[in-house]
């Protein structure tokens, strides 16, 4: 579980990136920070893994405050996959993937071959094994970055807009795979985006925030669209926006979803949820 | 070139002694440059500071500095410590601006990255910054390394041992082929230092040549120029 207790960021200069936030993170839940930029959402993120330190109250992971931990060793006990990936361009991508555990003293060729074994999980093919950084596209890329941050088996994961770089089509084929990782490996999950639609397909629970680290609303993404808390939540999910506003119509004897435009969303399966 | 082989002993004399001058020179201004490089990055006025007085340093007229350095450092006027002294600073003077531009290149989202994974300020530094300021450190060090064996000759001026006496020798006596044999080994003797240094960067640093040779053709995942 990851709490965080009245944690607030000031920087030297005054600008205040989180006033005043609590949250509490349970244990294989997927929690999703979205906002526009300036919400501090990094920020929080990174106070996970000490690359921020709070100035105001404290982060804690199983009841353990982070800041009495050795940062180098936190990092290493917790994934890390950020925007553009963040690969070392000098390493191979078997290197890469296997940087956490060479670093925390795994022989190499025990760590390599425990890198063979994600890159299958993550859906790269074996020959890119020896292939640097820049000879991969943007959606291999980000597999590489998820195998890297799966490979020392952390309990958490921290996702820093890791699929902001990548077009829509690739982005949402490494949303389905996570999807699918997630329910495999039951990680908890930090996730970080400034898009809401894919807030809601990744998190169980989604935090809105306002900027200064503000929480808009807290929820789960169902509870988002059915009672959005105010006029910005709103906005930000884009309730009101069309193709939010759905309804039914009679089609040949079956129930067809419309949305406020007057475009055909999908047909109404009997029973409800698959 | 009767010359040449009636004296093939000196000219081997001479090219070693302006190898062991120019070599020990290059290396410390190499492996000095770059704590100092990496200092003054940290530190914002200090960078402004250094890389003026570097570019300062090199204005410094060579002759004159080679007689100056013995009264500091009490060797004699002829002493090749003199040239090495000499010569490091000079080679300061141009690594210690590449090595800090060189070393503000690297990617700081790289290096966060590194951070996030777990290494230590350390070994960053040594297995990760270093390495991906290497390609440019290496050019910076071509520079240094012509730049060191072509300066390595004025010592011949004052008696000091090198192919610089060949051709100031050749100058006084008017033997032409001394005078063209100074020259040509000088700049053949900075053509293969350099053509050295740069095969030993590209072991080094697999990754940075274009063209790795590792690379194969092979499919790639959709719209993968849309996402550059």
């Amino acid at each position: 579980m990851i709490a965080f207790e009245s944690v607030g960021k000031t920087y030297p200069d005054g600008t205040v990136a989180v006033a005043d936030f609590d949250l509490e993170i349970a244990s294989h839940e997927s929690v999703v920070l979205v906002g526009t930029s300036g919400s501090g959402k990094t920020t929080l993120m990174r106070m996970v893994n000490r690359m921020v330190d709070p100035t105001q109250g404290r982060v804690t992971i199983d009841g353990e405050d982070v800041a009495a931990t050795d940062p180098v060793a936190l990092r290493r006990s917790v994934g890390y996959v950020m925007q553009a990936s963040g690969l070392l361009p000098h390493r191979t991508v078997l290197d890469n993937i296997a940087t956490v555990p060479v670093l925390r003293g795994t022989g190499k060729a025990q760590a390599h071959e425990r890198a063979a074994e994600l890159m299958e999980v993550v859906g790269l093919e074996e020959s890119m094994a020896s292939r640097y950084p820049s000879q991969l596209s943007g959606g291999q890329q980000q597999r590489v970055g998820v195998a890297r941050a799966l490979a020392a088996d952390p309990n958490i994961l921290l996702m820093d807009e890791p699929f902001g770089a990548v077009d829509p089509i690739v982005r949402a084929e490494l949303q389905t795979e996570l999807l699918r990782l997630q329910r495999e490996l039951r990680k908890t999950i930090v996730f970080v985006t400034h898009d809401i639609d894919e807030a809601f397909l990744v998190g169980d629970r989604v935090v809105i925030l306002k900027p200064g680290g503000h929480i808009a609303q807290i929820g789960t993404p169902e509870q988002i669209l059915a009672e959005p808390a105010d006029d910005f939540v709103r906005s930000f999910v884009g309730a009101d926006r069309a193709e939010r506003r759905l309804h039914l119509q009679q089609v040949a004897g079956r129930e067809v979803v419309v949305d406020a435009s007057g475009r055909a969303a999908g047909v109404l399966e009997q029973g409800g949820t698959p | 070139m009767s010359w040449v082989s009636a004296n093939l002993d000196t000219i081997a004399e001479q090219l070693l002694a302006h190898i062991a001058q120019a070599l020990p020179a290059i290396v410390l201004a190499f492996v000095l440059a770059l704590p100092i490089a990496k200092l003054a990055n940290a530190r914002g006025w200090l960078r402004g500071g250094l890389t003026g007085t570097a570019g300062l340093l090199y204005a410094i007229p060579s002759l004159p500095l080679f007689i100056v350095l013995p009264l500091m450092l009490g060797t004699s006027i002829r002493s090749p410590v003199n040239i090495v002294v000499a010569l490091t600073i000079y080679g300061l003077a141009l690594m210690v601006p590449s090595a800090s531009e060189a070393l503000r290149a690297v990617s700081r989202e790289t290096l966060q990255a590194a951070t996030a994974q777990g290494y230590a300020p350390w070994a960053r530094f040594w297995r990760v910054e270093l390495p991906l300021a290497g390609p440019a450190l290496v050019a910076g060090l071509r520079v240094v390394v012509v730049s060191t064996v072509s300066l390595v000759t004025v010592g011949g001026v004052l008696g000091v041992p090198s192919l610089g006496m060949l051709f100031i020798d050749g100058f006084q006596r008017n033997i032409t082929a001394e005078i063209l044999t100074g020259i040509v080994l000088t700049a053949a003797l900075a053509l293969l230092l350099d053509a050295l240094v740069v095969l030993g960067g590209r072991l080094a640093l697999p990754w940075a040549s274009g063209r790795a040779p590792r690379r194969r053709t092979a499919p790639r995942d959709t719209g993968q120029e849309a996402a550059r």
